[in-house]
């Protein structure tokens, strides 16, 4: 009776803690420097304090993951950007809890997809880009510092010069299709999320996540956690 | 017969002046350059006919006849959709100038004003000489009207009517209006349903109604009688009431030379667009949609709406202009499909030199509901970055997406540029339930433009599906020309869709299949006798 009370009250505590080391380091100036967008419960094994705010990813991985991490935040009412995706199937983002009143879509920005990062970089916290190309590393450490100011998290689909952190596909399997009936059902996917040579993995199901973005997708508890020690805490923060 | 006291001597008579445009709404088409000069043509109000042209009535086509009927008689009739709006707006012009002359106009509908004849009568000298002078300042914009004098506004619109192209002023005496109108026929009054009980009464022209005594008619029709009948005496009650000159809120600036290179005209634009918002500022008004039209020596005219989330500023007025001359560029350059335009610099030529522009308010809202907030929100920032951010790419680059009804995943989905509002049927598109939709998960990337593949059967055939829904099992798959094939792993399908096949535009008969290659890529197919496109890809 007591035990669920206590645990409760603890993990409030904990709460309660961060809050007030979150307004100590905006009075100190240090702006955004805690603050974090949470994910969907199914990456909560992967990353779990969410997205730092002010942090370049680098997704090795296909558009649904990029989805399913875009859906966390944007369903706690944060403003989305994409760019250099033409082919965003919006429907399917939706699915994933995607708000798309928050949505803001540059589909070709073409030859100046920096400057567009930027510009939506100042107004939007989370930007999901396509580049056209590999930036160098000039400029990607200039838009980072400017990502910091801003304190907006930026999702690359493919490599980028100075990623916090990549989370890439090791398999990826499609289930409910037969030799002529059934549809498409599940998608399992192996994810591995790398930072600073720590290496978690997790197994989600994101065609259940499509169904209901609420419900934990994580099929497996994150037994291959390849760095025993404390991961769980120190990796997802700097 | 009792009579009712009228007050007797001229002086006291309300008397009326009335201006009446024979066939206003085809007249209004006209000057809106949707009718050409002397055709047979008729406007069509609920599939019958409302105004026909004089050709139209020599050709036995009258008013309140069926559409097809009017075509049967007439073949070459024109038949034009009934448009309030346009006859109000067209009217306007007519009457700015017309008031010149004649202030104080009161405008009982499209085509029909009438004036307080009193103080023009005593200006001009005579109430001829002011007809005069109406019927003057009509003939200077080359249109045909009537006047009308008499002592109600009722009894001076029927004195208008009564005129003819000869003498198209027709002066009713003071006093004598009851006369006048005695004679007349009694559905004059333009309420069927009194006008079929009169007639039915024995009841037949306005002169024997006004004889009936007002009493019994109060007691009998009601308040809605007692007005006809006060109409039907020469009595009505209508009062003329003058009405405050709009302030013009529109712009137009003429080029002369004519422009072509587009820094240019927005750069010649700015004080225009300046005094534009001024004076709409004035007005205390703030314009959340604007029309813009342009005119290229060529005699094209370019015409589009923009809207706006909050108010135009005199920089978001030139930036539309801007953005129009490109897009206006690009429609006679080439293809332009739902893709966004790439970004150009503002010193391309355009294909012919601009001679005319012109800024509409086409909606206004009042300024106060429409100000910044003090503390400047994050909605407001938002906003403006990302007006920004369209100025500089276009803009059709910064776009929101809505989702829409629709049997094509493309087709769900409507990217409507910031700003700018969905069009208003799509949320009910997207309410429905559209059978035959995907079941969940959806595919994350939906091409635009479908693309090109091969899906073939165990033979490496193209696959085809017979009209009865029968095909081989598909066993390759080529994904894009230029690559290998791949051997199917699993497959769902042939799925029907058929839509619209009475719409020759519109048509749409394709089968879908839903395909796991051997690389572990899953794709939505979609295809039509032996062609197949990749709709989407599951990824």
């Amino acid at each position: 009776m007591s035990l669920p009370a206590s645990s409760t009250s603890a993990a409030s505590a904990g709460e309660q803690l961060r809050e007030l080391q979150e307004r100590i380091h905006l009075l100190q100036g240090r702006r955004n420097r805690e603050a974090t967008y949470a994910l969907l419960p199914a990456f909560s094994p992967l990353l779990p304090y969410g997205l730092r705010a002010g942090a370049v990813y680098s997704l090795e991985a296909p558009l649904s993951v990029a989805m399913a991490l875009l859906a966390g935040p944007s369903a706690q009412g944060h403003w989305c950007g994409v760019t250099g995706i033409p082919d965003f199937g919006t429907e399917a983002a939706a699915g994933f809890g995607i708000s798309l009143e928050r949505t803001v879509l540059v589909p070709d920005p073409g030859e100046r997809w920096l400057v567009t990062v930027s510009a939506l970089a100042d107004v939007l916290p989370l930007l999901l880009v396509r580049p056209p190309a590999l930036a160098s590393a000039g400029h990607a450490s200039r838009l980072s510092s400017r990502l910091r100011e801003r304190g907006c998290t930026l999702l690359i689909l493919g490599p980028w010069p100075q990623a916090e952190g990549i989370l890439s596909v090791e398999a990826s399997r499609w289930e409910g299709l037969g030799d002529g009936h059934g549809h498409l059902r599940s998608h399992r996917v192996d994810l591995a999320w790398s930072q600073r040579g720590k290496r978690r993995k997790v197994m989600v199901d994101l065609a259940t996540l499509h169904a209901d973005p609420t419900q934990a997708g994580g099929l497996t508890q994150p037994g291959g956690v390849t760095q025993p020690g404390g991961a769980g805490l120190l990796g997802a923060r700097p | 017969m009792p009579v009712r006291a009228v007050p007797v001597g001229a002086s006291a008579l309300p008397r009326a002046l009335v201006v009446w445009f024979p066939d206003w709404p085809l007249v209004a088409a006209q000057l809106a350059g949707e009718l050409g000069e002397r055709v047979p043509a008729a406007v069509i109000d609920k599939g019958l006919v409302s105004v026909c042209s004089a050709e139209a009535r020599a050709a036995g086509v009258v008013r309140g006849l069926r559409v097809r009927e009017a075509q049967s008689r007439c073949p070459d009739l024109t038949a034009i959709r009934a448009d309030p709006a346009r006859d109000a707006r067209e009217f306007d012009e007519v009457l700015a100038a017309v008031e010149r002359d004649l202030p104080g106009v009161h405008v009982l509908r499209p085509g029909l004003c009438a004036w307080r004849a009193r103080g023009a009568a005593r200006f001009f000298g005579s109430e001829q000489e002011a007809g005069g002078t109406a019927l003057e300042a009509v003939a200077k914009l080359g249109l045909e009207a009537r006047v009308g004098v008499a002592d109600s506004v009722f009894a001076a619109e029927q004195a208008a009517r009564r005129a003819s192209e000869l003498a198209a002023l027709f002066v009713v005496p003071a006093g004598g209006s009851r006369d006048f109108l005695a004679p007349l026929p009694i559905a004059t009054l333009d309420d069927p349903r009194l006008a079929s009980l009169l007639v039915r009464l024995g009841i037949r022209t306005l002169g024997a109604f006004a004889a009936l005594p007002e009493a019994e008619i109060r007691s009998r029709f009601g308040p809605d009688g007692t007005l006809a009948h006060a109409r039907a005496s020469g009595l009505d009650p209508q009062a003329i009431v003058p009405r405050v000159p709009p302030t013009p809120l529109e712009r137009a600036t003429d080029f002369e030379p004519g422009l072509d290179r587009i820094d240019q005209i927005a750069f010649a634009l700015r004080p225009l667009a300046e005094d534009f918002v001024e004076g709409l500022r004035r007005a205390g008004l703030a314009c959340t949609e604007l029309r813009v039209q342009i005119m290229d020596d060529a005699g094209r005219r370019s015409e589009r709406c923009w809207g706006h989330p909050r108010q135009f500023g005199a920089s978001d007025v030139l930036d539309r202009v801007r953005w129009q001359l490109q897009s206006g560029d690009e429609t006679s350059g080439g293809r332009r499909g739902g893709r966004p335009a790439t970004w150009r610099s503002t010193g391309d030529s355009l294909t012919a030199p601009v001679v005319q522009v012109r800024l509409l308010p086409e909606r206004t809202d009042q300024i106060g509901l429409r100000g910044q907030a003090l503390f400047g929100g994050v909605d407001e920032r938002l906003d403006h970055g990302l007006r920004r951010l369209q100025s500089m790419l276009g803009h059709g680059s910064v776009l929101h997406p809505v989702s829409a009804g629709g049997r094509l995943l493309a087709e769900r989905c409507l990217m409507v540029p910031w700003g700018e509002d969905a069009p208003p049927e799509t949320s009910a598109l997207a309410q429905r339930p559209w059978p035959g939709s995907l079941p969940a998960p959806l595919p994350t990337t939906v091409f635009a433009e479908p693309i090109p593949v091969e899906l073939l059967d165990a033979e490496a055939r193209p696959l085809r599906v017979d009209e009865r829904g029968a095909a081989a099992s598909p066993a390759w798959f080529r994904p894009g020309s230029g690559q290998d094939r791949r051997p199917v792993l699993g497959w769902a399908g042939p799925w029907p869709l058929r839509q619209r096949w009475w719409d020759p535009d519109d048509r749409r008969s394709v089968e879908r299949y839903q395909v796991i290659d051997d690389h572990g890529e899953a794709w939505l197919l979609i295809g039509a006798e032996g062609q197949w496109w990749a709709e989407a890809r599951y990824d």
